[in-house]
């Protein structure tokens, strides 16, 4: 395999990705990957205005939907890891906070995303879900916008991914949201049908769901399907 | 003005050489190409009820007092310490200088970041502004603000500071020395030969405030009503809502060409004859 292709990839994929493209460029001394970061409806957007990218790996069936329906995808989109949703505290969990409903505390910072990222949606319904109400201070860009300001103590708590929890390396904790009222997000991945080395993604997305690819995705925390 | 003595000389003198003017209309179109095709691109049937739409007047609304207060900061301490850069010369001043105009070519993002560190809730002074007067900057209105001020004041600071340099002290030591209070000198003598370039330094600042991003929505975070100023709210509708995007780009675009266009002969110094036709 040689060449270069460029991934859209979903914010939470970050760490996973990053490490799965090592491993595919070691075993593919000749291809070179670039992968571009973001929430999964900016780069829905970005495919669909023409940006030159030859795999896109969503957070949600929803935006890859939206590519897919524009015809820009070769074939079906494959689903590939799933990760539920914890709720995100900065280490030694200053707040307290032990369950959602505690997202209710008077003058607790709760950040989120807008409904039109996955995690935006995700979260929210899993508020509904356990019929609680947080009005959040601010509807960040994407996921990492959560994780950085909760992280960095200017934010009490958000819902991010159990994946984001862990890639902060002890910086934050994950408060467990009971199964029943929990979302499990699937992450389809596909080829874009505009790709000039079609091949190559093909063989990258079959990288991403081979048993190694499948391990390196575990160890950041996602789930297998 | 002297007679030219043949007519190829003054060809060669009002014509720029066609190699230039070729650059320069590359670089025009560089310029220009971008905002027609947005224009282009515009919805415009639906253009008005996009426009009118709650969340776009809000966004408009609070970009609007946000910017203003912002100019209004940046005139009440840039101007002093355009005066200080200016006029004193102490130790260090060159540091102070650049220290004062970093936020000009930070990365915006960078200044939200810089700016929890002093003013977030574990920031220096984060605790120290609750305590005593219950103000929690980061996610609040007051915090859009100062993020304008900080990327804003610079503009200002920079276009004062050059006008400052280009008087001569001599007016002002007259007033002086005829009895004028420091004051009454300032007031009278050195605004007015200062005044366009305060409007003009203003006007820059207030178009940089109104376009702030990175360090709006970094330090500020995105709450319509609250945080969302018009930049925040068209990179967010770009997803949701293109339609709206491209309306109000259109209008920010429109808002600060109109202060361009107005601020020319003051930016440019005194109007030339080629200037006016």
């Amino acid at each position: 395999m040689s060449g270069t292709i460029t991934v859209s990839a979903t914010a939470s994929l970050q760490g996973a990705f990053t490490n799965i493209t090592a491993a595919f460029e070691k075993a593919n001394p000749n291809a070179s990957i670039t992968i571009n970061f973001a929430a999964s409806s900016t780069l829905a957007s970005q495919i669909m205005s023409g940006a030159p990218i030859d795999v896109f790996a969503s957070a949600d069936e929803a935006n890859m939907a939206k590519v897919s329906e524009a015809n820009l995808i070769v074939g079906t989109a494959t689903n590939f890891a799933s990760n539920s949703l914890e709720i995100i505290v900065r280490k030694g969990n200053p707040s307290k906070i032990t369950s959602l409903a505690d997202l209710t505390k008077p003058g607790l910072i709760y950040i989120t995303c807008g409904p039109e990222v996955p995690i935006g949606r995700y979260s929210a319904q899993v508020l509904k879900n356990a019929n609680v109400t947080v009005k959040p201070a601010s509807f960040e860009p994407d996921v990492k916008g959560i994780v950085a300001k909760v992280s960095a103590g200017e934010a009490d708590a958000g819902i991010v991914y159990t994946t984001d929890v862990a890639a902060t390396n002890g910086a934050t904790v994950g408060i467990v949201i009971p199964a029943s009222v929990n979302v499990i997000a699937k992450y389809p991945i596909a080829t874009i049908s505009t790709s000039k080395n079609q091949s190559l993604a093909q063989a990258w997305i079959d990288f991403v769901l081979s048993a190694e690819g499948r391990s390196i995705l575990q160890s950041y925390g996602f789930g297998a399907l | 003005m002297n007679r030219t003595p043949s007519r190829t000389r003054t060809v060669a003198l009002h014509r720029p050489p066609v190699a230039v003017l070729a650059l320069a209309a590359i670089a025009i179109a560089f310029f220009a190409l971008p905002f027609i095709g947005l224009l282009w691109r515009v919805p415009w049937s639906d253009a008005w009820s996009l426009l009118t739409t709650d969340a776009s007047l809000t966004a408009l609304r609070l970009s609007l007092e946000t910017s203003i207060a912002a100019t209004l900061i940046s005139v009440m301490f840039g101007v002093p310490l355009a005066w200080v850069l200016a006029r004193y010369g102490f130790p260090g001043r060159r540091i102070v200088r650049a220290l004062c105009l970093l936020s000009l070519v930070l990365p915006p993002v960078v200044g939200g970041v810089a700016l929890f560190a002093a003013y977030g809730r574990r920031g220096i002074l984060g605790d120290a502004l609750f305590e005593w007067f219950g103000l929690r900057l980061p996610f609040s209105t007051a915090g859009v603000v100062l993020a304008q001020t900080f990327i804003a004041m610079p503009f200002l600071v920079l276009t004062v500071e050059a006008a400052l340099r280009g008087l001569d002290p001599q007016n002002e030591n007259a007033a002086r020395t005829l009895g004028a209070s420091r004051w009454y000198a300032f007031r009278r003598v050195t605004l007015p030969a200062i005044r366009p370039a305060l409007i003009a330094g203003a006007a820059l600042a207030w178009a940089r405030a109104l376009g702030e991003f990175g360090a709006t929505i970094t330090f500020a975070g995105n709450l319509p009503g609250r945080t969302q100023t018009m930049p925040l709210s068209v990179y967010l509708a770009l997803e949701s809502n293109p339609g709206q995007a491209l309306v109000l780009s259109v209008l920010m675009i429109g808002i600060s060409f109109a202060v361009l266009l107005g601020l020319r002969d003051r930016w440019l110094g005194q109007p030339t004859s080629s200037d006016r036709v």
